[in-house]
């Protein structure tokens, strides 16, 4: 029997004691697995632990830094930050209670002007974001709602109310295309490196200077550590330390308020979509930068309306967003015949003496290429050709360089169809027409006719296909001036700290460098300054009374389902020009009627002097 | 055997003024048994003084005093069922059995729900918990049944005798619901009816039986939409194989546990605990006070605890095979089964490698039920020790 009931005495059967035996064995396997865990938690990975127990207890709230200032190169301050308040929605404080959340969220929708799907749904979004984080719902709020909810805190648990820091424009709307806006940083900066220290929530330059110098302007957010349980609530003195943020450093502009405004009141004054730019001819930079119609930066500080962004976004004529001062893409005219001048000379395909009859037309293949207005002028050399732009001298340049790329080459190395490098995002290149580049079109089918030597002769006068905006026509004139230097056009001076220390001046290496003959350089500079101030000049009507020397083409470029477009570039002073002024408006008709009175208006700032009216004899292009 | 030898060396004529100890029968009973037993609990009162500190405002000591009186009143409990002969209780089998059952049955009729289960009774002291004192009724009533029916009926029929007389108030418990008594009161009634000889095939075949139920559990039946268990049973129970899923569900609360266990390395955080300390693990005085003590005293108070489960497990083992008599044999292994199996699972869940099922970890664990009930339970152990040390000796003492 197994069990020998009641009976005396230790003895047991053998195999009662088997039984213990395994049982005893079962539990010193068991003691075994609990030591051998144990072991493997505290002492193998121990460490690992102990810094998840750390990570666990403590929350980092960063404490943001202020943007540096962006200053004009007087040192007068275009972009600052004023502080706001801003109603932030901690979701791991929101009640739990599906029900009670909702009536909050209900409650802050209402008290804010948005409805309860737009909150849910900011509050959605962020949260797959930066899902610790206080997601803001509203900036700018009111002092009244501040009191309000300030008073009722604990009907609106999770709510807080804080300052943030916000662009503030105190010049307005003046040169609003160069700073760009401020965004939060998003998902795919994130994972790029330049964006490395950031955290979902973080303001970054989203665009223009704000996003090209972000590393200077951004500063160093700060934190402060403290120890939470596990609900997230602070714990009784869990403050562990605090990193104080350090503010961006103040980023100094080439730009000169005085000069970019007459700019801009230049461009508004005509009226119609188009840009300039004031650049020093040696070092590329740009003293005054535009482009017409314009906008408030400070609209992006706050959620769009619908106007806005209708008027901002989709408005495919006005676009007001554009810089066309490096993103318009428009043939330039006459203004093109410097380029083509250098192009022949360097090319040896006319010389600066070589009389060319000019009979006011010129034919090639059958097709007759006439002067604007019919005009004639007779045998002329380059530097008339310039004053009275005539357009058969250039098309005979045009025509003898086809064949060679002469006149792209050259047109490339000064700077047309490519982009500048300036130091601002969006930039185009524009369009610069090669043989290949139609040939290629025209086997795709995508054009009606390969290149001919007519494209060559459209081209020497700026008309046809070629695309360019005004920097690049800028970056070109101050080639030319400079005797070949071809500058890389920069808005940025120098990094200052918060007391004024300079930390870093930004001096942009010159492009490149492009052989110009001091003799080209010569007609060529002598042909524009009798254009704009000699009595035959095109634009003499212009600036036939300004004191200053000047050397200045017109330009009136056919574009293509639009009116004329208008341009002028000018070099001042002449012989030695300092600064170079390029204007554009789209439809804007001759150059001498829109585009050059606006270089006028932006020079007569620049040297303080005021143009003499003058008489003309109805000078054209 | 010291005892057994002081006295025999002793002339008759002696043993008529027997020494205070001798009287108080402390000779006889399991020292380290007893030393293991207290030392869990002083232990336990000491870790709930200091990890429980803030958790009650105004009163620090709230949970290590009540303890402390738990413990006490556990020790005296102890102390007479160890002056008690155990035999008795084989006598009062039914009426244990039906008390069991009635108490178990009654906590539907007038029990207090908390976290939506029924499971105790709302005395003015504190809350009793039949079924924590049912562990121990059902080891002394089963043993009894297995004892007086050894001659009846086939094998078989008996096993499915054992079967229904332990599952039954299993399943009582396991309505209530509280899934990790029931759990404890299955392999109560497996241990005694293994020690109690039940067939090598027919415990093959309840493991397989078990293993197929619990397949259809928790796989076959919430697939075919007909769950058994209620869902944060049945999470609690499969969670900790995927532990890093949702934060906010047991598997968050078991991976903090672990976390807490292993940021205690080898000596512990003490005060710096910042784990159970910041709430980052629940229950931290009940089911998960194995964590407090291995964040707060690393591997080696954790060692030093488990040290003592192995001492109380490996003295109850002894004890088995010391019974003067089979009944004594097998309520004794019960208590060991039921012992062993509460820490192994109660550990085993702090570590990460067992389900939550909401067992306490004997002695250790806040509770007036469960302290009480162990040391009752041990106190039965202490008899079966004293009562084998008194027939080796030929005669009863008192």
């Amino acid at each position: 029997m197994y069990l020998r009931s009641d009976e005396r005495g230790p003895a047991m059967s053998n195999r009662l004691a088997l039984r213990i035996a395994v049982f005893g064995g079962v539990a010193l396997v068991l003691f075994a697995i609990l030591f051998f865990r144990l072991w493997t938690l505290q002492l193998v990975n121990g460490e690992e632990f102990l810094a998840e127990a750390n990570n666990n207890r403590t929350r980092e709230y960063r404490v943001v830094a202020p943007r540096g200032n962006i200053l004009d190169r007087d040192g007068e301050v275009l972009v600052d930050n004023r502080t706001s308040l801003a109603l932030q929605v901690n979701p791991r404080k929101l009640p739990a209670d599906p029900k009670e959340r909702r009536a909050e969220l209900a409650q802050l929708a209402a008290l804010t002007n948005a409805t309860l799907p737009k909150v849910r749904k900011a509050l959605h979004e962020e949260l797959e974001l930066a899902p610790s984080a206080p997601v803001t719902l509203r900036r700018d709020v009111g002092r009244y709602l501040v009191y309000f909810l300030q008073e009722n805190q604990d009907r609106f648990p999770g709510v807080e109310v804080r300052r943030v820091f916000v662009r503030d424009y105190p010049q307005g709307t003046l040169a609003a295309h160069l700073f760009g806006n401020v965004g939060e940083v998003s998902e795919k900066q994130l994972k790029d490196p330049r964006y490395g220290s950031l955290e979902p929530g973080d303001t970054v330059g989203q665009d223009g200077v704000e996003f090209q110098y972000d590393e200077v302007l951004r500063g160093r957010a700060g934190a402060t550590r403290i120890q939470v349980d596990s609900m997230g609530r602070p714990t009784p003195g869990g403050q562990l330390n605090v990193v104080e943020p350090a503010p961006g450093d103040n980023l100094r502009l080439t730009i000169d308020s005085g000069l970019q405004e007459a700019g801009e009141a230049a461009l508004s004054g005509v009226g119609l979509p188009g840009a300039y730019v004031a650049m020093d001819v040696r070092s590329g930079a740009i003293l005054a930068m535009g482009s017409n119609p314009t906008f408030d930066p400070a609209v992006f500080t706050k959620p769009l309306t619908q106007s806005q962004v209708d008027e901002l976004y989709r408005d495919p004529v006005l676009s007001p967003l554009i810089n066309r001062a490096i993103a318009g893409a428009y043939p330039t005219g006459s203004t093109y015949k410097p380029i083509t001048s250098v192009a022949a000379l360097a090319s040896g395909n006319v010389t600066t003496t070589e009389p060319i009859l000019d009979d006011g037309a010129f034919v090639l293949g059958g097709i007759t290429f006439e002067n604007a207005g019919g005009a004639a002028y007779g045998s002329i050399s380059m530097q008339r050709a310039l004053e009275v732009s005539s357009d058969v001298y250039y098309y005979t340049l045009g025509d003898r360089m086809n064949g060679t790329l002469a006149l792209q080459e050259w047109a490339h190395r000064l700077g047309i169809g490519r982009e500048t490098g300036i130091d601002l995002p969006g930039e185009e290149p524009g369009l610069l027409p090669t043989p290949a580049w139609r040939n290629q079109l025209y086997r795709e089918d995508l054009t009606e006719r390969p290149w001919s030597a007519g494209d060559n002769v459209n081209l020497s006068v700026g008309q046809g296909d070629l695309q360019a905006d005004p920097l690049q026509m800028a970056v070109a004139y101050a080639t030319i001036a400079n005797g070949g230097t071809v500058p890389r056009p920069h808005v940025a001076m120098q990094v200052e700290d918060g007391a004024g220390r300079v930390l870093r001046e930004i001096e942009p290496k010159p492009a490149r460098e492009v052989p110009i003959d001091p003799e080209w350089r010569e007609t060529i500079l002598a042909g524009l300054h009798d254009a704009a101030q000699s009595g035959s000049g095109t634009s003499y009507g212009v600036f036939g009374g300004f004191p200053v020397p000047v050397a200045g083409k017109t330009g009136t470029a056919e574009r293509f389902g639009y009116e004329d477009q208008s341009w002028y570039v000018v070099l001042a002073p002449y012989p030695d020009p300092e600064i170079v002024v390029a204007v554009t408006f789209e439809q804007g008709g001759f150059g001498a009627d829109t585009a050059a009175p606006a270089a006028l208006q932006i020079l007569s700032e620049h040297f303080d002097k005021e143009a003499e009216p003058v008489e003309t004899e109805g000078a054209i292009e | 055997m010291y005892a057994t030898r002081a006295r025999q060396a002793r002339p008759e004529a002696f043993t008529a003024r027997p020494s205070i100890a001798e009287r108080l029968g402390l000779p006889y009973m399991d020292g380290p048994l007893f030393f293991a037993s207290l030392a869990l609990a002083v232990f336990s009162v000491f870790v709930l003084s200091e990890a429980t500190m803030r958790d009650v405002p105004g009163d620090p000591g709230y949970f290590a005093d009540r303890q402390a009186i738990y413990a006490g009143l556990g020790l005296i409990g102890m102390y007479v069922l160890a002056r008690i002969d155990y035999s008795r209780f084989r006598e009062l089998r039914v009426g244990i059995y039906t008390f069991l059952c009635v108490s178990i049955s009654l906590v539907f009729v007038f029990g207090f729900a908390a976290r939506g289960s029924r499971r105790a009774f709302d005395l003015p002291f504190f809350s009793f918990q039949p079924s924590e004192l049912g562990k121990l009724l059902l080891v002394l009533a089963l043993a009894g049944f297995v004892i007086d029916g050894a001659r009846r009926g086939s094998a078989r029929q008996r096993t499915v005798r054992y079967l229904c007389l332990g599952l039954a108030p299993a399943a009582l418990v396991f309505l209530q619901p509280d899934l990790g008594t029931a759990l404890v009161f299955g392999v109560i009634t497996l241990a005694v009816m293994y020690v109690g000889g039940v067939r090598w095939t027919h415990l093959a075949t309840i493991g397989a039986v078990t293993v197929a139920l619990v397949a259809i559990v928790l796989v076959a039946a919430p697939t075919v939409g007909a769950p058994i268990l209620k869902g944060y049973q049945e999470e609690r129970l499969t969670s900790f194989l995927d532990p890093s899923g949702d934060p906010s569900d047991a598997g968050y609360q078991q991976n903090q546990a672990k976390i807490a266990i292993g940021s205690g390395e080898e000596t512990g955080r003490g005060d710096r605990a910042t784990q159970t300390r910041l709430d980052f693990v629940p229950e931290r005085h009940t089911d998960f006070i194995f964590a407090v003590i291995g964040e707060r005293y690393g591997f080696g108070g954790a060692a030093l605890v488990l040290s003592l489960y192995a001492l109380l497990i490996w003295r109850a083992l002894r004890i088995v095979t010391l019974s003067k008599n089979s009944y004594g044999t097998l309520v004794a292994g019960g208590i060991a089964a039921m012992l062993l199996f509460q820490v192994f699972v109660n550990v085993g869940m702090n570590l990460g490698i067992m389900p939550i099922t909401g067992i306490p970890l004997p002695l250790m664990s806040y509770g007036g039920s469960s302290v009480l009930a162990t040391f009752l339970a041990i106190g039965v152990l202490e008899s079966i020790h004293v009562q084998a040390r008194l027939g080796q000796r030929g005669r009863f003492a008192w």
